[in-house]
C-alpha cells in the first residue's frame, strides 16, 4: 500500500482541528460559519478518503488489511491495519460524523472549540478501530473520552458536571484494571503487536490467589481486567448508570456520538481482546457475561418503561440493546457474533436518529420532558413518520436492520443456551411497550397543549440529516448481506481459532464444569 | 405473474403515500386500488390454473450468516394459492368500499388529508400479507408476520385524535408481540435442530426429527412438540385465541373496512395459516396439536358467551371472528388442516361480508355503533339488510342436513359447509370435548348473530329518530362489495366442498398439507398417544400409510346425531333470539336483572382486560420503577459507587474553582501511564 489509507482517514479530522485552531480568530458571525464549514469539510473529506477503504476491502480475506507499520517513539511501534470486524466500525464513524456536525448546526456557544472537540474525537474513535497496537489502542482508547467529557462538560446541560464526573469515575476504574493487564500481558508475551498477541498463548492454568481457586488462571484475570473497562463502555448491567446522565446532559450531537459510536468500543474490545486472546477464559465466564446481559435486556426495558425523559428512555433502551450485543459475542458462534456486530452497526443508526429526533423537538420546546408534548403528529407529520420508523426499527422490526442484529444474536444464544434465549427474547415484548408507549405519548393524540400549537414541522436542513439515517437503517434491513458478506469471514476465522484454542484446553474445561457443577 | 401480485400493492403503497401530492387524493385512491384489483385478477388465474405442485421463485438474498441462510422468496403450492386469492380479492373489494365509506369521514376537520394515507395502509397491509403467505422460509414469514402487525397498528390507531384508538393500536402490537415471542423461539429451535430456516429443507427432516429431543430451558423434550408449542403461541398472538385474544375487540377502534380486510378475513387467519404451513411438524407433534385443539374449542366456546351480550354492533362481530378462528384450531389440532383452510376461506368471505354490512349500517346511521339503538331498519336500507341476512345465513350454518349423504355434496350456506365439516371431524377425530364445546358454540353464533340482527333490522327505531329518519342506503361502491362477498357467502362452501374437503382434496392440496410422503414415520409411533382426554388423533393403531389422512377419509361416517347436532343448535339459537328479540323484547333485560353476575361476568368480557391489567401493566410499571429507583438508584448509585458519589460532591467543588479542571486530571493519569508502560517496556526491551 504506498498511501497510508489507515493514518490519512484517522487524522485528516485532526487536522481540520489543527486548522480550526490556528486560523480562525474571534467568535463573530463569519468565524462561526467557518468553524462549521470547515468541520463539515473535513469530516467529509475524512468519508470520501474511507469509501476508498471500503472499495479496497477484500472480504473474502480474514486478514488485516491496508497494514502500516512504522517507529514511534521509544521504541514503541505505529501498527494500523483492519479486518472485516474493524472496518465497518470505521465505515460508522466515517459515515456519522458529517451528519452530527449538520446536527450542530445550531450551536452558538464557543463553536470552534466545540467543532475541534468533535474532530479530535473522530480522529481517536478511527484510531481505536484500527491500531493493531496496544499501547496505540490504548491511547486512542483513553484518549477518546477527553473530548467527550469537553462535550459534556462546556455544551452539556445543567447538571453536566455532575454527568461527566460520573461517566470519569467509571470509567477511570476499569481503565486502571487494563493498563495493568496490558503491562502484564506485554511483558508475558514480549510485545505489544495485537497481531502476534492474537497468536500468543495465555496461560490458562487453573492458579491459587489468596486461597481462592481461579479456573482458566491467569486468562480470567486477565479477561477480568479487559472486562471491567469493555463493560462500564457498553454499558453492561450494573454498571450502566452513568450513560443516561450522560444523555441527558449530553447536547444532541454529544448523545448521537456517544450512542452511535462510542458505546460500540467495548464491544469491539471484546472482539478483538476478550475473545480470541482469551478463549478459554470467556468461554469460563461466558455464563456470567450472559447472565448480566439478560438482567441487561429485561431490568432497563422495565426501567426505560417508566422514564419521564424522552433521552433517558432512550439511553435506557440503548443498554437493553447492548445486552444483546454482549450475549451475541459470548455466544462464541457465527450467527452470535455476526449478530451482535450487526447489531452495533445498526444500533448506530437507529440511536443516532432516535436522539437525533429529540433534538429536533428538544429544539423547539426546550424540554425533554415526555408529558409536554402529546399530538405532535398533528402539526408535525414528516417528524412522525420518521420518529414511526425509527421507533419501530428500535423494536426490532423485520425489514429494518434492527431486526436483524436482535435476531441473529438470539438466534445464536438459543445455541448456546436455551434459557439465555428465553430470557432475551421477552425483551422484544418490553422494548414494543416502552417504545410504543413513547410514542403514543409524544406523538398520538389530540394536540391539545398550548404551547405547542405554534409548533413546526422539521426543516428542510433537519429532513436532509435523516436521510440518511433513513437509508441505513432500510437498506441493511432489506439487504443485511452488505455488513454479513465483510464480516463473515473474519469472524469464521476468530471462530475458529477460538474453538481450536477451546479444544486444546479442553480438560480445564472438563475441570471447570466438574467446578462449577461441584460449586454449587 | 407472482412479482406482480406481490409488489404491485407495495409500489402503490408507497407512491400514494409519498406522492399523492403529485397523483392528487383521487390518484393515489384509484392506484392503490387498481393494483389490488390487479393483484386479485392474477391470483385468481394463478388458483385456477394451478397444478398441486410446488414452485419457488428466489427474489433476492436477505439474510447470510453462516448456516442462516434466509432469501427473499416466492413458495407457491396450493395453501399459497388459496390464501392469494382471499387477501386479493378482500382486500380489492375494501379498498373499493372505502371509497365510500371513508368519504367525508367525520373523524376529521375540513380541509384535512386522511384518505391516502389510509388507502397506503390498506395496500400495505396487503403486500406484508402477501409476503407472509407466498414465504418460503420462517424468517421471511416472521417479516410479513410482523409486517402485518404494523400495518394493523397503523390502521387501529388511524383516528390518532382519539386516546382509545391509540391505546387500541398499541396494546394490538404488544399483545402480538407476546405471541411473536413464541414465534421466535420456534424458529430458534428448528434452526437448531434443522440448521436451517427453509420450509423444504425442514419437511425434509421432520421424519428424523420425530425421534429427537431437544434440550429446553434445561429439560430433555421431544423436539417437534417444543417447537410444535413454540410457533402455536404465535399463533394464539396473530388468531386472537384465548389468553392472547384482548387485542381483537379493542382493534374495532380501527375504520371498519380495516375490520373487515384486517381483524376478520385476513391477518388473523394467518395464525391459523402458520399451523397449516407447518403441519408435517404438527403431524407429528401429537400434544402440541391436543394443545391447540383445546385451546380453540375453549376459544370458539368463549368467545361466543361474550358475543351474547354485547352492544356494539363491531364487538359481536369482532368476537365472533375470535370464536370462527376457535372452530379452524379445532380443525387444525385435530390434523384436518383442510377443512381448516376450507373455514378460513368460507369465513372470509362472509365476515367480511358482516362486517362491511356493518359499516354500511354504520354509515347508514352516522356513526352509530350501539344496536340498541337501531332497530327497524331492513325498509330503510334494503340492500345492507339482504347482503346482511345471506351472511348470518352462512355464518349460523344454514343448510341442507345429510344432503351429502343423500346425493355427494352437501347443499347449503358457505358457514354449514365448512363448520360442520369442522365439527364432524372433530368427532371423527375423538376430540369429544372439542367436538362438544363447538356445538354450544354454534347455538351461540346463531343466537348473537339473529340477535344483532333483530336489534338492527326490525322491530321499532329505538334510537335518534332523526337519524333513523335520514338513515340512507350506502352508494353502489360500497353496496357492489356486498354482494360479491354475499355470493361467496352462498356458494363459497358448495363450490369448493369437493376440492377443500372432499373427494379431491389429497389431489388439490398435493403435498402442501401434511407435506411430502416420505418414508414411513411411524417407526415406533404404533403406540401413538392418547392424552387421557381423547382428543388426539390416535392414529397410531391403523400405522398405515394413509394415518395422516384419517380425518379427512373417516368424518363422513361419524353417527347421524352428530351431523345433526349443529343443525339442531343452529335452530335452538334462531328460536331463543326469535323469542327474545321479536317476540317479547322486554325479556332481555329482564334476564339480565335476574341474573346480573353472569350478565355483567359476560359484559366484561370474563374480566381477562381487568386480569391482565393488574398481572402484566400495573406489575411492570411497578417493576419498571422499583428497579429504577431502588436499583439504579439506592442500590447502584448509592451503594456500588457510594463512595466514588462522596467524591463526585468534592471534585465538583474544586472543578467549580478550576473550570474543568477534571478533565486535566483524566488527562495526567492517563499520560502516567503511558508512561508507566514505555518505562516498561523501555526496560524490557533493553533487558
Amino acid at each position: 500500500m504506498d498511501i497510508p489509507l489507515l493514518s490519512l482517514v484517522t487524522f485528516v479530522p485532526a487536522i481540520g482541528a489543527v486548522a480550526l485552531g490556528l486560523l480562525l480568530r474571534g467568535d463573530d458571525e463569519w468565524a462561526v460559519r467557518n468553524a462549521k464549514l470547515i468541520a463539515l469539510f473535513a469530516t467529509s473529506i475524512t468519508f470520501l478518503l474511507s469509501l476508498f477503504i471500503l472499495a479496497q476491502f477484500d472480504p473474502t480475506s480474514s486478514d488485516f488489511q491496508f497494514v502500516e507499520d512504522r517507529e514511534w517513539l521509544g521504541g514503541l511501534r505505529y501498527r494500523m491495519g483492519v479486518d472485516g470486524i474493524s472496518v465497518l466500525f470505521v465505515m460508522l464513524t466515517t459515515v456519522l460524523m458529517p451528519l452530527v456536525i449538520g446536527a450542530s448546526w445550531g450551536v452558538s456557544h464557543r463553536v470552534k472549540e466545540y467543532m475541534i472537540a468533535f474532530l479530535l474525537l473522530e480522529t481517536l474513535m478511527i484510531g481505536v478501530f484500527c491500531a493493531l497496537d496496544m499501547i496505540l489502542f490504548y491511547l486512542f482508547f483513553e484518549a477518546g473520552l477527553i473530548p467527550m467529557f469537553f462535550i459534556v462538560g462546556i455544551w452539556g446541560g445543567k447538571d453536566r458536571v455532575y454527568a461527566a464526573f460520573k461517566f470519569f469515575l467509571y470509567t477511570l476504574l476499569g481503565s486502571v484494571l487494563m493498563l495493568i493487564a496490558m503491562m502484564y500481558m506485554i511483558a508475558d508475551a514480549g510485545t505489544s503487536d495485537i497481531v502476534r498477541l492474537l497468536a500468543h498463548e495465555f496461560s490458562y492454568s487453573t492458579i491459587n490467589v489468596a486461597g481462592i481457586e481461579i479456573v482458566g488462571g491467569v486468562q480470567v484475570l486477565l479477561w477480568l481486567a479487559f472486562f471491567a473497562s469493555f463493560a462500564v463502555k457498553m454499558p453492561m448491567w450494573p454498571v450502566h448508570t452513568w450513560l443516561p446522565d450522560a444523555h441527558v446532559q449530553a447536547p444532541t450531537a454529544g448523545s448521537i456520538v456517544l450512542a452511535a459510536i462510542l458505546l460500540k468500543m467495548g464491544g469491539y474490545g471484546f472482539l478483538r481482546f476478550s475473545l480470541p486472546m482469551f478463549p478459554v477464559a470467556s468461554d469460563v465466564m461466558a455464563n456470567f457475561v450472559f447472565a448480566l446481559s439478560v438482567i441487561a435486556i429485561i431490568y432497563t426495558s422495565l426501567v426505560a418503561l417508566m422514564q419521564d425523559d424522552m433521552k433517558k428512555l432512550i439511553a435506557y433502551s440503548s443498554v437493553a440493546h447492548m445486552g444483546f450485543v454482549t450475549m451475541g459475542i459470548f455466544a462464541a458462534n457465527q450467527q452470535g457474533v455476526d449478530g451482535a456486530i450487526f447489531q452495533m452497526i445498526s444500533h448506530g443508526f437507529i440511536s443516532g436518529a432516535l436522539f437525533l429526533g429529540v433534538g429536533v423537538i428538544y429544539d423547539r420546546m426546550h424540554t425533554r420532558e415526555i408529558d409536554a408534548f402529546g399530538g405532535l403528529v398533528n402539526r408535525m407529520p414528516a417528524f412522525a413518520l420518521i420518529f414511526l420508523l425509527f421507533t419501530m426499527a428500535n423494536v426490532g422490526l423485520p425489514g429494518t436492520s434492527g431486526f436483524v442484529g436482535e435476531f441473529l444474536t438470539l438466534s445464536g444464544a438459543f445455541q448456546a443456551n436455551t434459557w439465555v434465549a428465553f430470557g432475551a427474547t421477552t425483551g422484544v415484548i418490553l422494548s414494543a411497550g416502552y417504545a410504543l408507549w413513547l410514542y403514543r405519548r409524544v406523538v398520538f393524540g389530540d394536540l391539545v397543549k398550548e404551547n405547542l400549537q405554534t409548533i413546526s414541522d422539521m426543516d428542510r436542513r433537519e429532513k436532509l440529516l435523516f436521510i440518511p439515517f433513513v437509508f441505513f437503517t432500510l437498506l441493511l434491513g432489506v439487504y443485511p448481506s452488505l455488513v454479513t458478506d465483510i464480516i463473515g469471514p473474519s469472524v469464521e476465522a476468530l471462530l475458529d481459532s477460538y474453538n481450536f484454542a477451546l479444544e486444546e484446553a479442553g480438560h480445564v474445561l472438563a475441570d471447570s464444569a466438574q467446578h462449577m457443577t461441584t460449586g454449587h | 405473474m407472482y412479482h406482480i401480485i406481490l409488489f404491485a400493492p407495495l409500489l402503490a403503497a408507497i407512491i400514494a403515500g409519498f406522492g399523492w401530492r403529485v397523483i392528487s387524493e383521487k390518484g393515489a385512491q384509484f392506484l392503490t386500488t387498481g393494483s389490488v384489483i390487479l393483484a386479485a385478477f392474477l391470483s385468481w388465474i394463478a388458483f385456477i390454473t394451478a397444478d398441486s405442485g410446488l414452485q419457488i421463485i428466489t427474489i433476492a438474498r436477505w439474510i447470510d450468516s453462516g448456516s442462516m441462510v434466509a432469501d427473499w422468496a416466492i413458495r407457491v403450492d396450493m395453501l399459497t394459492n388459496v390464501m392469494l386469492v382471499v387477501i386479493t380479492t378482500v382486500s380489492a373489494l375494501v379498498h373499493l368500499y372505502s371509497f365510500g365509506y371513508m368519504d367525508n369521514d367525520p373523524q376529521w376537520r375540513k380541509g384535512e388529508v386522511y384518505k391516502p394515507r389510509f388507502f397506503a395502509y390498506l395496500s400495505f397491509f396487503t403486500f406484508a400479507m402477501l409476503m407472509l403467505v407466498t414465504a418460503d422460509n420462517l424468517v421471511q414469514m416472521f417479516f410479513g408476520w410482523e409486517g402485518v402487525g404494523v400495518a394493523s397498528y397503523l390502521l387501529i390507531g388511524f383516528y390518532w385524535r382519539k386516546p382509545t384508538a391509540g391505546a387500541a393500536a398499541m396494546k394490538a402490537f404488544i399483545v402480538n408481540r407476546v405471541g411473536d415471542f413464541g414465534f421466535a423461539l420456534g424458529i430458534f429451535a428448528l434452526f437448531l435442530l434443522t440448521d436451517s430456516v427453509d420450509f423444504t429443507t425442514i419437511f425434509g427432516e421432520v421424519g428424523h426429527l420425530a425421534a429427537t429431543t431437544i434440550n429446553f430451558l434445561g429439560m430433555e423434550l421431544p423436539a417437534l412438540e417444543v417447537v410444535g408449542f413454540l410457533l402455536f403461541i404465535g399463533a394464539m398472538g396473530k388468531s386472537a385465541q384465548l389468553l392472547l385474544h384482548t387485542w381483537l375487540p379493542d382493534a374495532m377502534e380501527g375504520p371498519t373496512p380495516v375490520s373487515a380486510l384486517i381483524h376478520a378475513a385476513t391477518m388473523v387467519t394467518a395464525g391459523v395459516f402458520l399451523v397449516c404451513r407447518m403441519s408435517p411438524i404438527f403431524e407429528e407433534a401429537i400434544y402440541a396439536s391436543a394443545f391447540i385443539t383445546t385451546i380453540g374449542a375453549i376459544t370458539a366456546f368463549f368467545a361466543a358467551t361474550v358475543g351474547l351480550v354485547q352492544n356494539d354492533i363491531k364487538r359481536v362481530i369482532a368476537y365472533s371472528t375470535c370464536s370462527q378462528l376457535g372452530y379452524m384450531f379445532v380443525a387444525a389440532g385435530v390434523g384436518f388442516y383442510q377443512a381448516a383452510m376450507f373455514h378460513l376461506f368460507t369465513h372470509a368471505a362472509f365476515k367480511a361480508m358482516l362486517f362491511l354490512g356493518a359499516g354500511s349500517v354504520i354509515h347508514a346511521m352516522h356513526h352509530e355503533q350501539d344496536m340498541r339503538n337501531y332497530g327497524g331498519l331492513r325498509h330503510k336500507i334494503p340492500k345492507t339488510f339482504w347482503a346482511m341476512m345471506l351472511g348470518t345465513l352462512a355464518i349460523t350454518g344454514v343448510g341442507i342436513p345429510f344432503s351429502y349423504d343423500l346425493i355427494g355434496l352437501p347443499i347449503g350456506f358457505a358457514g354449514f359447509v365448512s363448520k360442520d365439516a369442522i365439527i364432524e371431524g372433530a368427532f371423527a377425530g375423538h376430540a369429544y370435548f372439542a367436538f362438544t364445546a363447538l356445538v354450544v358454540a354454534a347455538l351461540f353464533t346463531s343466537f348473537y348473530s339473529w340477535r344483532l340482527m333483530f336489534l338492527t333490522f326490525y322491530g321499532k327505531p329505538r334510537g335518534d329518530q332523526h337519524t333513523h329518519d335520514h338513515a340512507h342506503e350506502s352508494p353502489w361502491v360500497m353496496t357492489v362489495p356486498l354482494g360479491v362477498l354475499a355470493i361467496g357467502a352462498v356458494f363459497a362452501g358448495m363450490l369448493y366442498y369437493n376440492s377443500f374437503v372432499g373427494h379431491d382434496a389429497e389431489e388439490f392440496f398435493g403435498d402442501a398439507i401434511g407435506g411430502p410422503a416420505v418414508v414411513e414415520l411411524h417407526a415406533e409411533a404404533g403406540d401413538a398417544v392418547d392424552d387421557g382426554h381423547g382428543e388426539v388423533v390416535a392414529d397410531g393403531h391403523a400405522g398405515d400409510e394413509h394415518a395422516d389422512d384419517s380425518v379427512l377419509h373417516s368424518y363422513h361416517y361419524v353417527p347421524s346425531w352428530v351431523k345433526l347436532a349443529p343443525f339442531i343448535a343452529m335452530l335452538a339459537g334462531l328460536g331463543i333470539a326469535y323469542q327474545l328479540y321479536i317476540r317479547s323484547p322486554q325479556t332481555p333485560a329482564r334476564l339480565g336483572a335476574a341474573l346480573p353476575g353472569l350478565y355483567r361476568f359476560l359484559l366484561n368480557k370474563w374480566y381477562f382486560d381487568e386480569i391482565y391489567d393488574v398481572l402484566f401493566v400495573r406489575s411492570s410499571k411497578w417493576l419498571g420503577r422499583f428497579l429504577w429507583r431502588k436499583g439504579d438508584g439506592a442500590v447502584i448509585d448509592g451503594g456500588i459507587n457510594g463512595l466514588a458519589m462522596g467524591i463526585i460532591p468534592f471534585l465538583t467543588r474544586i472543578a467549580g474553582r478550576a473550570q474543568s479542571g477534571y478533565v486535566f486530571h483524566y488527562a495526567f493519569a492517563m499520560i502516567a501511564g503511558l508512561v508507566a508502560i514505555i518505562t516498561w517496556f523501555a526496560i524490557r526491551g533493553a533487558s
